[in-house]
């Protein structure tokens, strides 16, 4: 079965499965390449943006209310991570195996509070009209093709996002001290950047992105508590075989896992592609241990 | 057998002892997902048996007995079940179990009935070739859903089937039984797809059924995959106004909780429908929205989760006790009894004689029936094209 179109249909739905996988693995790559935390809690803070996303539409109905949306679930989430950095992770940030479980612990928690006040039901976010269409290619090779605007959509915010993370390392006084203290956090400390300070900005625009990916994911599936739960695993896929802690690696791996799945899917199933993903990783890694792009921060030890 | 000898005694120490009114309330089971990916499907039915077992109780009990049900969460997953069970009838040493949704938690379940001799009412629709003694398939035999709904389909012109399910024995089994009699009856199966238990990305599959080009999907998803499922087949412009689509797992809570717009126009089959128009629906219907909010929806399951209540009560009446064994065999001897989907009675083969009913979606989340079958169907847990010579007999 397939041809062509369907060819170019999987090439457009695995960059499109690619652009979630970033944002959802985006906060990870960061906060682990810089504090070494492996932040469990990661998924909840995908739900907890869908979540946002479904309270800022009850406020603001119509059209433009999933724009406020997005700064909302972003700033809500940051919000929360902040919290979480200071209250939890900031005191067990030596102890990586306490961290594990505290966050593990927290994801629990996350889900079972979304549990009481919304109900195990999931709640209902249906996409504004404006990006409710299908943008149809209708000469040329590709005629026939169809392209879902909501997935072209967050395509875009993908890329937004990208670019904005890109230019706040390399170009802002607080990237910088950022990349500082991802290259020598005690040299970083003695030239007198407030390491936690780094930490907790991190941390918290990582979970930002993260309630971000939450309302992308609200567009095309369930907000229910436990939505965050199918985003985790192929987040810390990406962030392994992307190498830890790298914006280039991270994109490079969410894109080869993204079209390695959606080509795999023209020949089989779903579940299967799943499979050959994850054999697809163990054998890349295999290879690569330090992933698409090496790393000093990939050493627990360092 | 303890267990049984033990609720035996139970029953005729304290109706002997102390007359009509017991002491001790009978314990039952009811175990249904309260969380992960079936939540979304399942905490309802266990209202509906609470609500059953509440009826009961203020109505004067089982045997004399208060009933006091013990809720145990499945967690969506098999294993958690099996392990649920065991805790019901070991530790609680409870008469009978409510519960289960997923083929996955029922096959989880079934060896720990067998094992502890207990009796489980399973009330969802399923895909059959199973024929256990220890439990009451009281949800539709394929051929009491999806064959009628196939029948239809064919009668209305549709003769390109796509098959979309979640990837686990339910989805698989009852589209091997779609396509054999796709197959048998000259028509086309489309393509056949399946996603894993909770999988929320549907690009491929989307595209798969574009360069399909299906007359009708018959969807056997399950739980919060719906949603993504029918999301992102509206962002391809495929409404179920333009591709028809038949489902097997959406009841009115799931397309409320999907929001109907989504799956406005879509088909589904089921056994029961809360439009139906019958005094005991309404008494049904008014009684549980009573208990759980005006705006509550009731599903098929619900009800056959309800309906597994009230015959657990009668055949345990007949037989004058709670030992599993006794009460299965007197529960496939009970005559037909009125209940919210019309009149319902036990098989010899431990599942229910029901009818068919296909509804379509309107704007606020419920069916309008649009086809019936004209009579009760009789269960067949094994469809005769692919399990030909094969019967179920419990004894």
């Amino acid at each position: 079965m397939g041809g062509p179109i369907l060819f170019v249909e999987q090439l457009f739905n695995g960059i499109s499965v690619a652009s979630l996988y970033l944002l959802a693995a985006l906060g990870l790559a960061l906060s682990f390449g810089l504090m070494r935390v492996i932040n469990m809690a990661h998924g909840e803070m995908l739900m907890l943006g869908g979540y946002l996303a479904y309270l800022t539409l009850q406020v603001v109905p119509g059209p433009l209310g999933f724009l406020v949306a997005m700064p909302v679930a972003f700033l809500g989430t940051a919000a929360l991570g902040a919290v979480v950095e200071l209250t939890v992770i900031k005191r067990l940030a030596s102890r990586p195996l306490d961290t594990l479980l505290a966050t593990w612990g927290l994801s629990l928690i996350l889900q079972q509070a979304a549990r009481n006040l919304f109900g195990a039901i999931g709640v209902d976010v249906t996409a504004p009209a404006w990006l409710n269409h299908v943008l149809p290619i209708t000469s040329g090779p590709l005629a026939g093709l169809s392209l879902p605007v909501t997935r072209l959509f967050i395509l875009l915010i993908a890329i937004v996002v990208l670019g904005a993370l890109a230019v706040f390392l390399a170009h802002s006084r607080a990237g910088l001290w950022v990349r500082a203290v991802n290259q020598d956090r005690a040299m970083a400390a003695a030239a007198g950047i407030d390491v936690r300070r780094v930490d907790l900005l991190v941390f918290a625009i990582g979970t930002g992105i993260a309630g971000l990916a939450g309302v992308m994911l609200a567009l095309l599936g369930p907000v229910t508590p436990t939505v965050g739960q199918s985003y985790i695993v192929p987040a810390f896929l990406v962030v392994i075989l992307g190498g830890l802690g790298s914006l280039v690696g991270t994109t490079a791996a969410s894109l080869i896992a993204g079209l390695f799945s959606a080509l795999v899917q023209i020949f089989v199933d779903v579940s299967f592609a799943q499979v050959l993903l994850l054999v697809f990783v163990i054998a890349f890694i295999q290879i690569r241990p330090q992933g698409v792009v090496a790393s000093r921060s990939r050493a627990l030890d360092a | 057998m303890r267990l049984a000898i033990a609720s035996v005694m139970a029953a005729l120490c304290c109706t002997a002892g102390r007359g009509a009114v017991a002491a001790h309330p009978v314990k039952v089971g009811v175990l249904q997902s309260l969380t992960g990916t079936m939540a979304i499907s399942e905490v309802t039915v266990k209202g509906a048996e609470l609500l059953a077992i509440d009826e009961i109780n203020a109505a004067g009990g089982v045997l004399g007995h208060k009933i006091e049900a013990v809720v145990e969460d499945g967690a969506s997953d098999p294993a958690i079940f099996a392990q649920k069970a065991t805790k019901l009838l070991q530790s609680d040493k409870v008469a009978t179990v409510f519960g289960g949704w997923t083929s996955a938690s029922r096959k989880a379940m079934l060896p720990v009935f067998q094992r502890l001799n207990g009796l489980l009412w399973y009330p969802v629709q399923f895909e059959g070739n199973e024929c256990s003694p220890n439990i009451m398939y009281s949800g539709a035999q394929p051929n009491q859903q999806i064959l009628p709904a196939l029948t239809w389909a064919t009668n209305q012109g549709f003769k390109k089937y796509f098959l979309v399910g979640s990837d686990y024995v339910f989805p698989r089994t009852a589209n091997l039984i779609l396509k054999k009699h796709i197959e048998s009856s000259k028509l086309q199966v489309a393509g056949e797809e399946y996603v894993p238990l909770g999988g929320t990305d549907f690009s491929a599959v989307i595209a798969k059924i574009q360069a399909g080009q299906p007359d009708i999907i018959f969807n056997t998803l399950n739980g919060d995959s719906n949603v993504a499922f029918f999301k992102q087949m509206g962002a391809r412009g495929l409404s179920p106004a333009k591709l028809p689509v038949m489902s097997f797992s959406i009841g009115e809570q799931e397309a409320t909780a999907m929001g109907p717009t989504l799956v406005q126009g879509s088909y589904a089959a089921w056994n029961y429908f809360q439009s139906l128009e019958s005094p005991a629906n309404k008494k049904f219907v008014a009684a549980y929205q009573a208990k759980f909010g005006a705006k509550a929806a009731v599903t098929d399951p619900m009800v056959h989760g309800y309906i597994d209540v009230y015959q657990w009560k009668a055949a345990a009446e007949k037989a004058g006790s709670l030992d599993p064994t006794q009460v299965r065999k007197a529960a496939v001897a009970l005559a037909a009894q009125d209940s919210p989907m019309g009149k319902v009675r036990f098989a010899p083969n431990q599942s229910l004689f029901q009818r068919a009913y296909i509804g379509q979606l309107d704007a606020v989340g419920q069916f309008k029936i649009i086809f019936q079958s004209p009579a009760e169907i009789a269960p067949e847990p094994y469809d005769p094209l692919i399990f030909p010579g094969k019967t179920c007999k419990p004894n």
